[in-house]
């Protein structure tokens, strides 16, 4: 085996993400001010991918991940609860969604941070008199890549400041914490050595832009916090619940350090 | 002698195995030489290089591979490139050092991203788990990544890596 690290190293320098031809999605920008320039340029994970993964997202018949917004095209339309009312009785074509990703997670009107998982289940218990959906259950996958693929190529664009300060600031601690038996934060890997292999993967710089996300190694949507899940589980820590408090701070902060990359809806990862 | 090597000599536990009587040393009872060496071994057992190859690349013992190359071990795939080469590291440390490194990396080079190895205090960490489940830890059953041996046998391989 060729062992030289310069092969590993960087993102692709020069692969540009198209769908279908046509819908240029930047893979690059300017990192946010906010990180003080502890990274040069932010990158999509895309650029981390192999070839093989990256061409998959390219095309939306070869990606696996459009058939759960597929099937979420069918849940927006379906009437259910007491109130017997559809999410498009409310509001009408899912395109009225548009942007609504892009912002996510936000504070709302009581103050407290949701993601685009708590707006939904509100609307299903408040609203239809429906049972919540789990966090990472299957319609709430479908719900959710429908919604995202709404604000595909819009750029991330969290707020962060006013009363979402003190979240972010939550989740930038919890960012530099090292957890775990391994002891080791988002940071060392993500921050410290995005480019570099550790073991046969090829770590990003951990952007969030591409959520939901279809893992071709769990053969379906991860959605972010499972994704975090799996970090913390790595660093032999006990993790935070999915849909947890902390989560979502940490889902603002990691958002806000994609600030400019555009959201992909559904991308691919190996 | 310091207070700490006087507690360590009185707190090491004494083994009586097949005759012979071997003190393996606790990780709270380790004696440091120079602040970032360890003369005594762990364990009172010479290493065994070959068990401390099949360590260091073992991906559920040391997986050193998931952050070190190591050309001497051309048959496993996918050596990280996290921290720097391993090879060589016989020739520019000691064995002491290398049993320091190991067991206690972060002593050595501080802030290090490499883990301790040998340190079984669940309350040196935040939020230690129960292994890879992502479950809290058992305070019955938490314990070093590396017993007192695979330490001793990783150092006792690392010196066979000369070459550089
Ligand atoms: C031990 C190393 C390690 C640590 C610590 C770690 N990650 Fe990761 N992370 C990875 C690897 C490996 C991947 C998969 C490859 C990649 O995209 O980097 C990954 C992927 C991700 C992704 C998906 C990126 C994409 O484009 O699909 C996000 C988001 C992420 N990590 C966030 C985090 C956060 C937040 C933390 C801290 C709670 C964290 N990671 C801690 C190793 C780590
Ligand atoms: C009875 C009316 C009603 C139904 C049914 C309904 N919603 Fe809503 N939804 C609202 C109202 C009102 C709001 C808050 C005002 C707004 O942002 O549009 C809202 C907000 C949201 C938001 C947050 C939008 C934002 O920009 O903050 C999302 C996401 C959402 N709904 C998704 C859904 C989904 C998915 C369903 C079906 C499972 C659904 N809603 C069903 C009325 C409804
Ligand atoms: C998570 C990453 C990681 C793992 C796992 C890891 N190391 Fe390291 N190691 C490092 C880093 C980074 C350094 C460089 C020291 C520093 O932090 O400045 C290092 C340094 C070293 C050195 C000194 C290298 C030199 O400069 O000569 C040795 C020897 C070593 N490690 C051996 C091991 C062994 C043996 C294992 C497994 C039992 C291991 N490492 C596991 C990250 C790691």
């Amino acid at each position: 085996a060729m062992l030289s690290s310069t092969a590993f190293a960087d993102p692709h320098p020069d692969a540009e993400l198209i769908i279908e031809g046509e819908l240029h999605i930047a893979t690059r920008a300017e990192p946010p001010e906010h990180l003080g320039g502890v990274l040069p340029e932010i990158y999509s994970g895309w650029l981390f991918r192999t070839d093989e993964t990256r061409e998959l997202q390219m095309d939306d018949f070869d990606n696996p991940g459009m058939l759960f917004a597929e099937r979420g095209e069918d849940r927006w339309e379906l009437a259910e609860g007491t109130a017997n009312q559809s999410c498009a009785d409310c509001h009408g074509d899912v395109e009225s969604m548009a942007g609504v990703r892009a912002v996510m997670p936000k504070v709302n009107e009581n103050g407290e941070l949701w993601s685009m998982q708590n707006y939904i289940n509100n609307c299903r218990t408040e609203r239809m008199g429906a049972d919540a959906w789990g966090w990472n259950s299957e319609p709430m996958k479908d719900v959710t890549s429908l919604i995202s693929l709404q604000s595909r190529g819009m750029p991330v664009a969290v707020k962060i400041d006013g009363e979402a300060a003190e979240f972010w600031e939550k989740g930038r601690e919890m960012y530099y914490t090292r957890f775990g038996q391994l002891e080791l934060s988002c940071a060392n890997c993500h921050e410290d050595n995005w480019g570099r292999m550790i073991r046969a993967d090829h770590l990003s710089q951990g952007m969030s832009n591409g959520f939901p996300t279809y893992r071709l190694k769990n053969a379906s949507i991860v959605p972010l916090h499972q994704r975090f899940r799996g970090c913390i589980r790595d660093t032999r820590g006990e993790s935070f619940a999915e849909g947890s408090q902390e989560f979502r701070e940490l889902e603002l902060y990691v958002s806000s350090r994609g600030l400019g990359l555009p959201v992909e809806g559904i991308s691919v990862r190996q | 002698m310091t207070r700490r090597s006087l507690s360590a000599a009185c707190a090491a536990t004494a083994v009586i195995w097949g005759g012979a009587t071997f003190a393996e040393i606790s990780p709270a009872d380790i004696v440091w030489e120079d602040e970032i060496a360890i003369p005594a071994s762990l364990s009172g057992t010479p290493g065994d290089p070959v068990a401390g190859a099949v360590t260091v690349s073992s991906r559920s013992a040391g997986n050193c591979l998931s952050c070190h190359q190591n050309t001497a071990m051309p048959e496993h795939d996918f050596q990280g490139n996290i921290g720097p080469s391993l090879d060589g590291s016989g020739a520019r440390w000691s064995e002491a050092e290398l049993r320091g490194i190991v067991a206690n990396a972060k002593r050595v080079f501080p802030e290090s991203m490499m883990p301790v190895f040998y340190n079984d205090n669940p309350e040196d960490y935040i939020r230690p788990g129960e292994a890879y489940t992502a479950r809290a830890y058992n305070p019955e059953t938490f314990s070093t990544l590396l017993t007192a041996q695979q330490v001793e046998d990783v150092v006792a391989y690392l010196m066979t890596l000369t070459d550089w």
